[in-house]
């Protein structure tokens, strides 16, 4: 056991997360109210959108979207995209290369990238990624509402919840100090600040509305089948109810004779 | 399939049954012709729910194993692919991944059902055994699914939980050699586990066959705990079983469903969701929920006992806890077997059961936690020596010591001088018109 704990305690400590002087567990993040919860939830359209924009022109400088493709973007029978039309994805696309190949005379070409491509990362690899970043690696956004407790509520706290840390707190070499953040020293600068993206419909943008929206975008692309699987929970869960009462009263008509 | 609905003169059914009395054969196991207790309560569903579960995760599984992937590099692409791109493959990999939970839940209400109504006494003892052995196997097979998807979580649960096999005295290290096939927990694991995890459930079904077989040579137990008299006592297991377990089935469907339809990660970690790093331990690994009682105490031993180690301690503990099972109708002296009528047995049950619950809630916590102000290891501790004591010490003393209340007659009369209930069974023989 002993040795398990050891590994569990290197472990941490490589991560910074349990570094003297700073407690391991952050505090839970306040409960935000977001349309995509309870059992109708669905994602806001427009807020997905604007989400998408402050993702491509903010994160994804760092960060990649390597689970979502251009086409994802679009309308599906599923009702599950954000909403553009198949020209603006194709459009979107379009603004980006990849590297494809190798063609026929073995060599490896650029060409613009197709609805169908994976979104484009701003790193080759992991290595190349920890070398821009001072050793930092910046995951992968795809599942990251997912992949943290409390999911969209921390996300949203913790863009919004830079600080000045407080007295007494040294902070590593290039790191910033924030409230919601394990350890509370992340490599990651304030990514938002006012005016940081111009909103095409006009919502002006704060830190707290582009905060909100790139939540509900990430959100969407951590479960994409959100909407589809709450629509068919409810037909399922109300057929299940009819057939219980059915079975009940077919159990009650049999078992008159024997009660 | 009653008699008399004219099933068996059909010429067709006729012609198989000269040949394959198969439809025979399913009538006497599950059909009009297997007597069944008739005052079984919806505690006795959960057998067959456990049996549709073992079906619903055989089938899901199969689906999954279409799309799925067990190579380190691929493994957490490929489900994410299910989850994304498959049609309705959220769908089906939500289905397996709380089915593992619903199956755990079911089976050990199944188990609380049996220690309850003393269902492992005489002549049952094997059955409860098989029962035991489905148990270890569906562990084994839990534990290897939850690798696959090949999460952090995955990675660094297979690493400890691995790591317990070195704990053996001589052998140990070997032995994880031969889990990982390797020097870590890598590829060749993954590989292996894969094709485990896909092997043992049909083992789970061969083993499941024999349960079943075993609990038809002498029926089921009931609440009651005595012995059926005669055919005023039971009823045909179709349609009253049947419609019963339908109705039960649709029920626990609705709870199911909610589960996978609107709280699909509700029993999950969302460290599993971040791709397997062995780089990066995690801060808290926790098993699966349905392991936490075990892993509180596997933690507990954290003492060298004599020449064995606290490590070593741990593992004999974790796996004793449900090897003690196998002893269990030996340990229990009392030849009562339903709590019912036994007064200080049910004290000492729910006791037992608080205990289970608690280590559950401590195998869940940091090892180092506190709660108002006792570490939670100490809770543990206390939780892990009682889980035995109740088996090595209360069990066999109470049969002993303990003064049951007097048995019914008989299952049609639970009341001493009859009632409605006798009344009805006096008239109404084991036939269903």
């Amino acid at each position: 056991m002993s040795r398990m704990r050891k590994l569990v305690v290197a472990g941490a400590l490589a991560l910074g997360i349990a570094s003297p002087g700073f407690a391991a567990e952050a505090p839970k993040p306040p409960s935000q109210s977001w349309g995509f919860e309870g059992l109708f939830g669905t994602y806001d359209r427009a807020s997905l959108q604007r989400g998408y924009q402050v993702y491509k022109e903010v994160c994804a400088s760092c960060h990649s979207l390597g689970q979502i493709r251009y086409r994802d973007l679009g309308v599906s029978p599923g009702g599950i995209g954000l909403g553009y039309s198949e020209d603006e994805v194709k459009a979107i696309a379009a603004e980006f290369k990849v590297m494809d190949g190798p063609n026929d005379n073995g060599e490896m070409f650029e060409r613009t990238a197709r609805p169908a491509d994976r979104l484009h990362s701003p790193f080759a690899n992991e290595k190349a990624a920890r070398s821009a970043n001072n050793g930092a690696y910046p995951p992968d956004l795809s599942l990251i509402v997912e992949a943290r407790k409390n999911g969209a509520d921390y996300l949203y706290a913790l863009l919004t919840g830079y600080k000045d840390p407080p007295a007494g707190v040294t902070l590593n070499e290039g790191m910033h100090y924030n409230a919601w953040f394990p350890g509370f020293q992340i490599a990651m600068g304030s990514p938002l600040s006012d005016d940081r993206v111009t909103y095409g419909d006009g919502t002006k943008a704060t830190v707290s509305q582009m905060a909100r929206d790139v939540t509900v975008f990430l959100a969407w692309a951590s479960e994409p089948n959100l909407e589809q699987r709450k629509a068919l929970g409810l037909k399922v869960i109300l057929f299940l109810i009819i057939l219980s009462g059915i079975l009940y009263a077919a159990k009650r008509k049999i078992w008159s004779d024997v009660h | 399939m009653a008699q008399n609905n004219g099933f068996f003169e059909n010429p067709t059914v006729k012609w198989i049954e000269h040949r394959l009395p198969i439809f025979s054969f399913l009538d006497h196991s599950l059909g009009s012709q297997y007597p069944t207790p008739r005052n079984l309560n919806y505690w006795w569903n959960f057998g067959s729910l456990a049996g549709f579960m073992l079906v619903v995760m055989i089938l899901s599984g199969v689906f999954l194993a279409m799309n799925y992937t067990p190579h380190v590099d691929h493994a957490f692409g490929s489900v994410e692919r299910i989850m994304r791109d498959v049609n309705y493959g959220w769908l089906i990999r939500y289905i397996h991944m709380n089915g593992a939970s619903m199956f755990f839940i079911v089976v050990y209400i199944h188990i609380f059902r049996g220690l309850y109504f003393g269902s492992y006494k005489p002549p049952r003892e094997i059955l409860w055994w098989l029962g035991i052995v489905i148990l270890l196997l569906m562990m084994a097979t839990a534990f290897m699914g939850y690798v696959l998807p090949w999460g952090q979580m995955s990675f660094w649960g297979a690493t400890v939980i691995t790591n317990l096999f070195s704990a053996i005295p001589l052998v140990g290290d070997k032995i994880v050699t031969l889990l990982w096939g390797g020097f870590s927990v890598d590829n060749a694991t993954l590989n292996r586990f894969f094709a485990l995890h896909y092997l043992l459930p049909f083992v789970i079904a061969g083993v499941v066959v024999l349960h079943i077989w075993a609990l038809h040579v002498h029926g089921s137990n009931n609440p009651l705990g005595i012995d059926a008299r005669g055919p005023q006592d039971k009823i045909p297991f179709h349609p009253y079983y049947t419609v019963k377990d339908a109705f039960g089935l649709a029920v626990f469907m609705i709870f199911f469903m909610f589960f996978v339809f609107f709280a699909p990660n509700f029993f999950g970690e969302p460290d599993n969701y971040i791709p397997a790093n062995p780089m990066v331990t995690p801060a808290h690994i926790v098993p699966e929920w349905y392991f936490l009682p075990f892993y509180a105490i596997l933690r507990s031993v954290t003492f060298n006992i004599l020449f064995i180690d606290a490590k070593l301690g741990g593992v004999l503990a974790m796996f004793g806890s449900i090897l003690i099972l196998f002893l269990l109708p030996w340990l229990d002296t009392s030849r009562v077997r339903s709590g019912r009528f036994r007064p200080v047995f049910k004290v000492f049950y729910w006791l037992f059961f608080v205990v289970c619950m608690l280590l559950g809630w401590v195998g869940g916590q940091p090892a180092d936690a506190t709660a108002a102000g006792i570490p939670l290891l100490r809770i543990g501790q206390v939780c892990t020596f009682w889980y035995f004591f109740h088996f090595v010490v209360v069990l066999p003393l109470l049969g002993w010591f303990e003064r049951p209340r007097p048995l019914p007659i008989s299952i049609s009369q639970p009341v001493l001088g009859g009632g409605r209930i006798a009344a009805a069974a006096a008239s109404k023989p084991m036939e269903k018109a």
